[in-house]
């Protein structure tokens, strides 16, 4: 990855050490490949946390509120207290995450300090910066961002994320949006594949996004990093309907902690990422899970698109 | 019988399958303990070892991994598959997880810390280079890998890793060090064999190297001799290392 390249200094110096120890790109997509076939869950809180370590997700997102609430409580939506990340950092083992706002770039500072393994620049906590995204080149820790198309993926990865996700439409229970944004980017790269090499440099124009990383993509076939799903995810088969369009794993915010039984609701839906082409064990694991999260209808057009507040 | 099996509930199991895939053999994924019958070989990949033991306890894979192990037959373990074949682990979730056991070592599970302290070294591999050819290091990749702080009379020790004296440990994992009789303060084990068990705390399948791979197919195609002549490409690996990607992105498939 040519990220040696941008080296961007904020603050006058601020994270001067940034090139004796930075970490490599392929340490920071390594962890991305390990989290491959897993389900991050959000939580609020420690117990949630350990819930989710038993049930068997491959990592936690450490947050004050789910995005449901966020979306039902409405206000200005910030970085999680860093004391309940550490709390929860204390209760479990498993990878913990954690969400800084769009542009935030002290946020992820003071996530990479008290050492939270991956930080989520996030679509679903209120903009910060509404025009630039967070110089995620400076950062030992690696960065998962959101996106809708195979352009804003590419951009967000120039911009030094190792792991991308599709936005969907967060706290929803709605999974409409999640395979919309996941058929875009997996439907773009199909095109790119069959397409003349002549031809890559204005498809790059045209989605906006760095060559050499288009190159990339159409000579691997997939993203150059690790994507999973997110925003919407609800039920097992809403997961293995993301896992069977292409996805490497998927994240389930309100989905698990909204529902009537959450550790079987959330060890339903490890299993069905596990055995996503398997139709009879999904079909084990989804029976008699109890009641979903309540879904929001995304035809109204009164209900605010988290996905469009970047791009 | 060139079909390697793949333990695939969750991590790194595409990457294996793609290196065995280079190598001109099959690898197959294993997700029921059935399926383990049609392969003589398992590599258990990197991945989160938590996740991964609930999913095998879901699925009463452990007994069959048990006896899988216990039938002699090769076995490798990268990272989490380390702590799966270790008689003795220890930095567990509370309650602690299921192991499959069989090599007589203590694991230090997320030996290194967090994320931020994940790194990439230049790893002294005398016995692959000696086996295998091509450099005598071996580029290792240590993502919130475990570490090996002792080990039996009958493990072999293949690579160790001198920790950097800055490196931030948590505290009880060095106090556990210190009771280590044969080796430094700061040196620990990273990879072993004992007999057909191979594990590695780093991750050889996250690069382009394949030496590792193929030193397994090896350790593979020595148990079954008579098959031996069926795993055709792994005499033949060519070792032409300057082969390496133009960049450092992990190989996906």
């Amino acid at each position: 990855m040519a990220d040696t390249g941008v080296v961007t200094v904020y603050g006058n110096g601020a994270i001067y050490e940034t090139t004796a120890k930075k970490s490599p790109f392929s340490v920071k997509v390594g962890l991305a490949q390990m989290l491959r076939g897993g389900v991050i869950m959000d939580v609020v809180n420690a117990e949630q946390a350990r819930v989710a370590e038993e049930a068997g997700a491959c990592a936690v997102m450490a947050l004050e509120r789910v995005p449901a609430d966020i979306r039902a409580q409405g206000g200005v939506a910030r970085m999680t207290d860093p004391q309940l990340i550490k709390e929860i950092k204390q209760a479990v083992t498993i990878p913990v995450m954690a969400k800084a706002r769009i542009g935030h770039f002290v946020e992820a500072q003071i996530l990479e300090a008290i050492g939270v393994d991956y930080v989520d620049e996030s679509e679903v906590l209120t903009v910060a910066d509404e025009d630039n995204h967070i110089n995620k080149h400076n950062f030992r820790v690696p960065f998962v961002c959101g996106c809708r198309n195979l352009g804003e993926a590419l951009r967000r990865i120039r911009e030094g994320a190792a792991m991308i996700r599709t936005k969907g439409e967060a706290g929803t229970g709605n999974v409409v949006e999640a395979v919309r944004h996941v058929r875009s980017v997996m439907g773009d790269i199909r095109v790119l594949r069959n397409m003349d090499d002549d031809e890559v440099f204005t498809f790059a124009k045209k989605i906006s996004a760095p060559y050499d990383l288009v190159m990339q993509t159409k000579q691997l076939g997939r993203l150059p990093v690790v994507q999973f799903a997110a925003g919407g995810v609800a039920t097992p088969a809403d997961a293995a309907l993301m896992m069977q369009l292409g996805c490497d794993g998927v994240f389930v915010g309100s989905g698990v902690f909204k529902s009537g039984d959450p550790a079987r609701r959330a060890r339903a839906i490890v299993q069905a990422v596990t055995h996503y082409s398997d139709p009879d064990m999904l079909a084990e694991v989804s029976c008699g899970l109890g009641e979903a999260m309540v879904g929001i209808n995304l035809n109204d057009d009164k209900v605010e698109r988290y996905a469009n507040r970047s791009e | 019988m060139a079909v390697v099996g793949v333990l695939a509930l969750q991590g790194s199991f595409n990457e294996h399958i793609a290196v065995l895939r280079r190598l001109g053999v099959k690898g197959v994924e294993i997700k029921k303990p059935e399926q383990l019958d049609n392969v003589a070989s398992l590599i258990i990949p990197g991945g989160e070892s938590t996740t991964m033991a609930k999913l095998a306890q879901y699925h009463n894979l452990f007994p069959a991994l048990r006896e899988f192990v216990k039938m002699g037959k090769p076995v490798w373990g990268t990272c989490a598959g380390l702590i799966f074949l270790a008689n003795k682990a220890t930095g567990q979730k509370i309650g602690g997880q299921e192991l499959i056991g069989g090599l007589d070592c203590t694991v230090h599970r997320n030996f290194f810390g967090s994320q931020i302290q994940s790194f990439e070294t230049e790893l002294s591999v005398p016995e692959l280079a000696s086996k295998e050819g091509g450099p005598e290091t071996f580029r290792g990749v240590f993502i919130r890998a475990p570490a090996i702080l002792e080990v039996g009379p009958e493990v072999q020790v293949l690579a160790d890793y001198t920790v950097p004296t800055n490196k931030v440990l948590d505290s009880n994992s060095a106090v556990e060090m210190r009771e280590e009789k044969n080796w430094s303060e700061e040196k620990v084990i990273v990879a072993v064999r004992q007999g057909n068990l191979l594990a590695t705390a780093f991750h050889p399948e996250l690069t382009a190297d394949s030496r590792w791979h193929s030193y397994f197919l090896k350790m593979a195609s020595n148990v079954l001799e008579e098959a031996s002549s069926s795993i055709v490409a792994v005499g033949g690996v060519d070792l032409s290392l300057n082969k390496q990607p133009k960049n450092d992105l992990p190989i996906f498939q």
